[in-house]
């Protein structure tokens, strides 16, 4: 390799000796200089990430309200919240939600990806119809389905009207709210789901699939043994990432029920709301919070260890 | 590759004169396009024609004054302003921290590299729902001890907690550690400082990963109502979600008011969807193929 002539040209001009100190104070610098690129994100991410992880279990072990310090409290909120049966039922309600939730937005999501993963007429359209959904923040999704699943005048109610179905109070019914929110859901995150598969549908070779019709496939064959195991990794992704989406399901609930009916919709973000900004228990809201973040590692550990089972990672 | 030509794939053997799948596709679009039709519609109705059932399909007389009546009932133009500003710091600041960061992390041997980068690492994986009280509690002391500006009810209590992300600085250091390094170093033999090889070398290179990062830091702000809702109660301060929150408490079944300002506060994220789509779905689309 030739040095570059401008490179001789500064080792002619610098002279050898005081480049051979150069390179100590080099050392030197490497760490000064990787230290000021580094903090001030790093500053930001341990004040705003790091420490507030740290004090947040201080503070499941105490009782603290939002306004004043606390004192030491050992094991009381955990054991508090052993027993509360709104803890029990906001687990049981996101559990429900997720179980609803995510497996709709990846079958739907996969159906419209694959419908779309071609080139015929209007194509734009249709991916564009899918996409959108995405730029809608939950506080419009949640205004716009309120008012579509509004008992009286909603819409979706005159459509069932139309087919000979008897009204439905829809969010006023503890046994329908959790039901209606999942489709608000399921709707908001599609635009996701259809663009992570569309991606992933056009990284299979076509070459691959004309292979498998070659030996006699049918269209359904080649999908369910060649295409469903080739999205695997999307599949696995998606399920990650919606499932930590639904075990912090909030706007939604905050904006249409409030947690109601008779708490038919208490997720655990809201129950960690309520306890920590309506009744200022800073302590038992934060004790509720990292069993969040427990069953979160353990859903998604539990998704990782199957995925190692069934997922194709091609090299 | 093999030198054997195919035959010909068999033509289908029933032909439509369109494609079978638009029979699928046109259905669905319109049913995932339909609330952003009915929210238009049902904003331009009478109060009276809201409130009716069977609901009124097609207005009869349509009221564009329900737009001036739900801006001027709520401080909206504060909202947007609120909106606008703290996307666009929240946007250039984990732009400018993280690349610094990222190139930190990429390419400079520091001491204390690796444990500094685990740290991070751990905030990425912990939801924020465990965090959020003590980064209330963190940015009260801010406001009362150190800055106002950043304290409660401040919008840069909005924007400090996330001038720079975990993830952000994760994402552009993997993206960083993909360029070839020849570039970077033959500039550092010619005597080019570190944040010059950043600037001039790194970033050029670094285009589509910085609109990436833009583009999902920005649509994360935008959306963004627990962390508002936990640390702004003053009107003035509110962002585009809370404030049309706090306005659907307020007008509680005046539909059409409600569903104009839903129209009104969708229209700027609408129109930089429509601009941008392409990076839109590219960034998505990245999340799931390694980004994340």
């Amino acid at each position: 390799m030739t040095a570059p002539p401008s490179l001789l040209r500064r080792a002619d001009a610098t002279g050898g000796p005081q480049g051979a100190g150069r390179g100590r104070r080099r050392g030197a610098s490497e760490h000064v200089s990787g230290w000021l690129f580094a903090s001030p994100a790093t500053v930001i991410i341990v004040l705003f990430g790091a420490v507030p992880i740290i004090w947040s279990i201080v503070l499941s072990f105490e009782h603290v309200s939002l306004g004043a310090g606390g004192r030491f409290a050992g094991t009381a909120n955990y054991r508090e919240l052993a027993h509360d049966p709104v803890v029990r039922q906001a687990i049981g309600h996101t559990f429900i939600y997720t179980a609803l939730f995510v497996p709709l937005t990846m079958i739907i999501g996969l159906f419209l990806a694959v419908a779309m993963n071609r080139k015929i007429r209007f194509i734009t359209f249709y991916r564009t119809a899918a996409y959108v959904t995405m730029a809608i923040s939950t506080i419009n999704e949640a205004l716009v389905f309120l008012w579509l699943f509004d008992p009286s005048y909603g819409l979706v109610n005159f459509v069932g009207h139309v087919f000979g179905l008897p009204p439905q109070p829809f969010l006023n019914s503890p046994s329908q709210a959790l039901g209606v929110i999942v489709v608000m859901t399921v709707w908001g995150w599609t635009g996701f789901s259809v663009i992570i598969y569309l991606a992933a549908l056009q990284g299979i070779p076509q070459s691959v699939l004309d292979a498998s019709s070659m030996d006699g496939a049918g269209p359904w064959a080649t999908f369910r043994r060649i295409t469903v195991p080739l999205l695997s990794p999307a599949s696995l992704f998606l399920a990650v990432w919606l499932t930590i989406n639904a075990l912090q399901l909030f706007d939604e609930v905050y904006v249409s029920t409030q947690g109601g009916p008779v708490g038919a919709t208490t997720v655990i973000v809201y129950y960690i709301y309520q306890q920590g900004f309506q009744y200022f228990n800073a302590g038992y809201a934060s004790a509720i919070a990292l069993v969040l973040l427990l069953i979160t590692l353990v859903v998604t550990a539990v998704q990782f260890r199957a995925g190692r089972r069934y997922v194709n990672y091609r090299s | 590759m093999t030198a054997i030509t195919l035959p010909p794939r068999q033509r289908r053997r029933l032909r439509l004169p369109f494609s079978p799948w638009h029979l699928v596709l046109l259905p669905a679009s319109i049913l995932l396009i339909f609330p952003f039709f009915w929210m238009l519609i049902t904003s331009l109705e009478t109060q009276n024609e809201s409130l009716q059932f069977p609901p009124v399909l097609v207005p009869h007389k349509l009221v564009p004054a329900n737009y001036p009546n739900a801006f001027h009932a709520a401080p909206f133009s504060h909202f947007f302003v609120n909106s606008i500003v703290v996307a666009v710091v929240t946007v250039l600041a984990n732009l400018v921290f993280c690349s610094l960061a990222g190139y930190a992390f990429a390419r400079i041997r520091f001491l204390g590299r690796t444990p500094l980068f685990i740290v991070l690492m751990i905030t990425l994986m912990v939801p924020f729902q465990v965090t959020m009280i003590p980064q209330f509690l963190i940015e009260k002391w801010l406001g009362v001890h150190v800055v106002a500006a950043v304290g409660i009810n401040h919008l840069g209590a909005l924007i400090l907690p996330y001038a720079a992300t975990a993830f952000g600085v994760f994402f552009l250091r993997q993206f960083f550690k993909t360029l070839p390094i020849e570039y970077e170093e033959s500039a550092r033999v010619e005597g080019a400082s570190r944040f010059t090889v950043l600037w001039r070398i790194v970033l050029p290179l670094s285009l589509p990963a910085l609109a990436t990062l833009a583009a999902l830091t920005f649509l994360e702000s935008w959306n963004s109502f627990l962390w508002p809702l936990i640390v702004v109660d003053n009107q003035n301060e509110m962002t585009l979600p809370l404030g049309l929150q706090t306005f659907q408490n307020a007008h509680n079944t005046q539909w059409p008011l409600l569903m104009a300002a839903n129209v009104m506060t969708l229209i700027p994220m609408l129109l930089v969807f429509f601009f941008a789509q392409r990076y839109f779905v590219r960034s998505v689309a990245s999340t799931g193929l390694g980004g994340a």
